[in-house]
């Protein structure tokens, strides 16, 4: 027995060495921007930079429209397909994977091909057109995501029955979404939603490539041009992350009901 | 015209023709059960009703109105489910409300009703727990409770005992019929247990292979089933082979004992038919009205508590026979000889 629990230990250590020790060496670098002493000057330095505050700005902003959308593209398409078209559901789990396997810059290319200016819909060529071709760009990378999470929290719920009584009360698809598939589904969309906040805040390729300033190339940028900065940088990418995780837990830890303990 | 008025309703998925001219009146306030094995198109009538299939010809009309093409959230239908399919992410007072609130009342109607809801199922504790902090048998009074809410024309039961332990089906299956019986509400109520639709129905239809066999009284069909499904379907039964001597009168022979049915038969003489028999009309020993007495051997005896089902070999056929058990007189040992009487009057003759 003790053998036995002492292996399954060394392997967890293991892991956790394999996981922890860069992230440990790189917050140690972060630190030690002054000569001779430990201090958070790589912080404070990055935190007070306009540059940093504007352009992480401009990418939560960004990944909270990217959730919106995706959520409002997502779950009626994944709740009408397993309500109502289940012989779609491999075709559609087949499209939503496309953006894994093809490189966002071949997709940015595309984008800039077809909405170029001298094109018939010429959304490169004004600052509301690039945002939005952006929006949907990160909507798509977000899509394998979005897609799997939903449809696994649609899976746990009885929807043909749920959809039918919410109907026999009198109500319409609007509110059955809103109010009945949504709310069942919350923790599922905030997983998925979290996946695609930190897709989107780290985002280079699309967003170099359409020439706005956000996170991904302001960090980019950086890691060229400083030496400690990048990795206090990294080291506060990595909090919002985890705080983000934490959020979640606690978001489904208590939530007023749950369908994993029905 | 009847208060819901099924009219030649047909439905077919492809090729399968799942409910062939289904036609039925369904009176106000009373309560229909549909009754038939699974597959036998009772449910796909049901939801038909409800307005989640879409009929291929046919026609619904309720309180006169015609509602086969109304969409289900607009026919004011309340509805019960096996799966009790409450949502999860209300509480039950959000889940009775939640019809109310589609209609738009205003709050304090709402919450007034919740309460006289909840009164009505006997949960008026209960309004501020999730459906998952409820027992099956409360999952399913409180779904009760919200299809009621709404005050809806008609209410539709989808087997909504099946999920439930055996005690509670039957209390709650009295509940069901006295709050029925007390708001008056016409119900339709699916089933594929016997007992339950013969114990709280005012008509059945038993439902065979998308037909409609017999609609009668819960009395009629067990006493006088139309149909040779319907007599196996429902309750248990004995067959027996007799050779017909004279057709027209309906004299035939059971073994060497001649019977007389007094009723006229469809097979020439000479031929065999089946006779059906419920075991509760077969009396161990002579009885006074059982003329036909038969000798045979006891081949099987089940001690059920308050009954005793006794199987006895007659003349190479065998015959069930239910007698109430007897504190002071213990059931006959196997193998022993016996009498048994019947009525020619409880024989039944069987269209195919």
């Amino acid at each position: 027995m003790i053998g036995k629990r002492f292996w399954s230990l060394f392997a967890v250590a293991l892991g956790g060495i394999y996981f922890l020790l860069p992230l440990a060496g790189m917050v140690d670098f972060s630190m030690r921007m002054k000569r001779g002493e430990y201090s958070f000057e790589a912080y404070r330095i990055v935190l007070a930079d306009p540059q940093f505050q504007q352009t992480f700005l401009y990418s939560v902003v960004l990944a909270l429209l990217t959730i919106v959308l995706g959520i409002l593209l997502v779950v009626p398409t994944a709740y009408f397909v397993r309500l109502r078209l289940p012989g779609l559901r491999p075709v559609i789990e087949f499209i939503t994977l496309l953006p894994l396997v093809i490189p966002p810059i071949v997709i940015v290319f595309g984008y800039i091909r077809i909405y170029n200016t001298s094109s018939i819909l010429p959304l490169t060529g004004t600052w509301l057109g690039t945002n939005l071709l952006l929006l949907f760009g990160y909507a798509t990378l977000a899509l394998p995501y979005m897609y799997r999470s939903v449809d696994t929290g649609l899976r746990t719920i009885d929807i043909a029955s749920l959809t039918e009584a919410a109907q026999s009360l009198g109500a319409g698809w609007a509110r059955i979404l809103t109010v009945v598939i949504l709310p069942n589904v919350f923790v599922s969309v905030l997983s998925g939603a979290f996946l695609t906040f930190a897709i989107v805040i780290g985002e280079y390729v699309f967003a170099a490539l359409l020439n706005v300033n956000s996170f991904g190339p302001y960090m980019v940028w950086m890691g060229g041009n400083r030496a400690y900065e990048p990795s206090a940088l990294a080291v506060v990418a990595f909090a919002i992350t985890w705080a983000c995780m934490g959020l979640i837990q606690l978001v489904t830890r208590f939530s007023k009901f749950s369908t994993a303990r029905r | 015209m009847a208060f819901l008025d099924i009219h030649h309703l047909e439905k077919a998925f492809g090729a399968t023709r799942v409910v062939k001219d289904f036609n039925l009146g369904i009176e106000k306030g009373e309560f229909v059960s549909f009754l038939g094995p699974s597959g036998c198109g009772k449910t796909t009538v049901l939801r038909m009703v409800a307005g989640f299939e879409t009929p291929t010809s046919g026609a619904i009309r309720i309180d006169g109105r015609d509602v086969t093409g109304l969409p289900a959230n607009r026919r004011k239908i309340g509805m019960v489910f096996q799966a009790y399919a409450l949502f999860p992410n209300l509480t039950v007072a959000e889940n009775i409300g939640f019809g109310l609130k589609v209609a738009g009342e205003d709050k304090a109607s709402i919450a007034r009703r919740v309460a006289e809801m909840l009164e009505l199922i006997g949960l008026p504790q209960l309004g501020a727990r999730y459906p998952f902090q409820l027992s099956g048998g409360q999952q399913q009074r409180v779904a009760l409770a919200r299809a009621l809410a709404p005050r809806p024309q008609v209410l539709l039961l989808d087997e909504p005992l099946s999920a439930l332990d055996a005690k509670i089906r039957i209390s709650l299956r009295e509940e069901i019929r006295r709050i029925q019986q007390d708001l008056g509400i016409t119900t339709i109520f699916v089933t594929h247990d016997q007992e339950e639709a013969l114990s709280i129905s005012d008509r059945i239809v038993v439902m065979h292979q998308g037909i409609a066999d017999q609609v009668g009284t819960p009395f009629d069909i067990y006493n006088r089933p139309a149909t040779r499904f319907v007599a196996e379907f429902v309750g248990t039964l004995n067959l027996v082979d007799v050779d017909v001597v004279e057709a027209a009168n309906g004299r035939v022979r059971l073994g060497e004992v001649p019977v007389v049915l007094n009723r006229p038969l469809s097979a020439r003489a000479g031929e065999r038919i089946s006779l059906a028999l419920r075991p509760e009309t077969v009396a161990l020993g002579r009885t006074e009205g059982h003329d036909v007495v038969l000798a045979g051997r006891i081949a099987e005896v089940h001690f059920l508590g308050s009954v005793i089902r006794i199987r006895v070999t007659v003349g190479g056929q065998s015959l069930s026979l239910d007698t109430f058990n007897q504190p002071d007189r213990p059931p006959p040992a196997v193998g022993a000889s016996v009498e048994v009487s019947i009525s020619d009057r409880d024989l039944l003759v069987l269209a195919a």
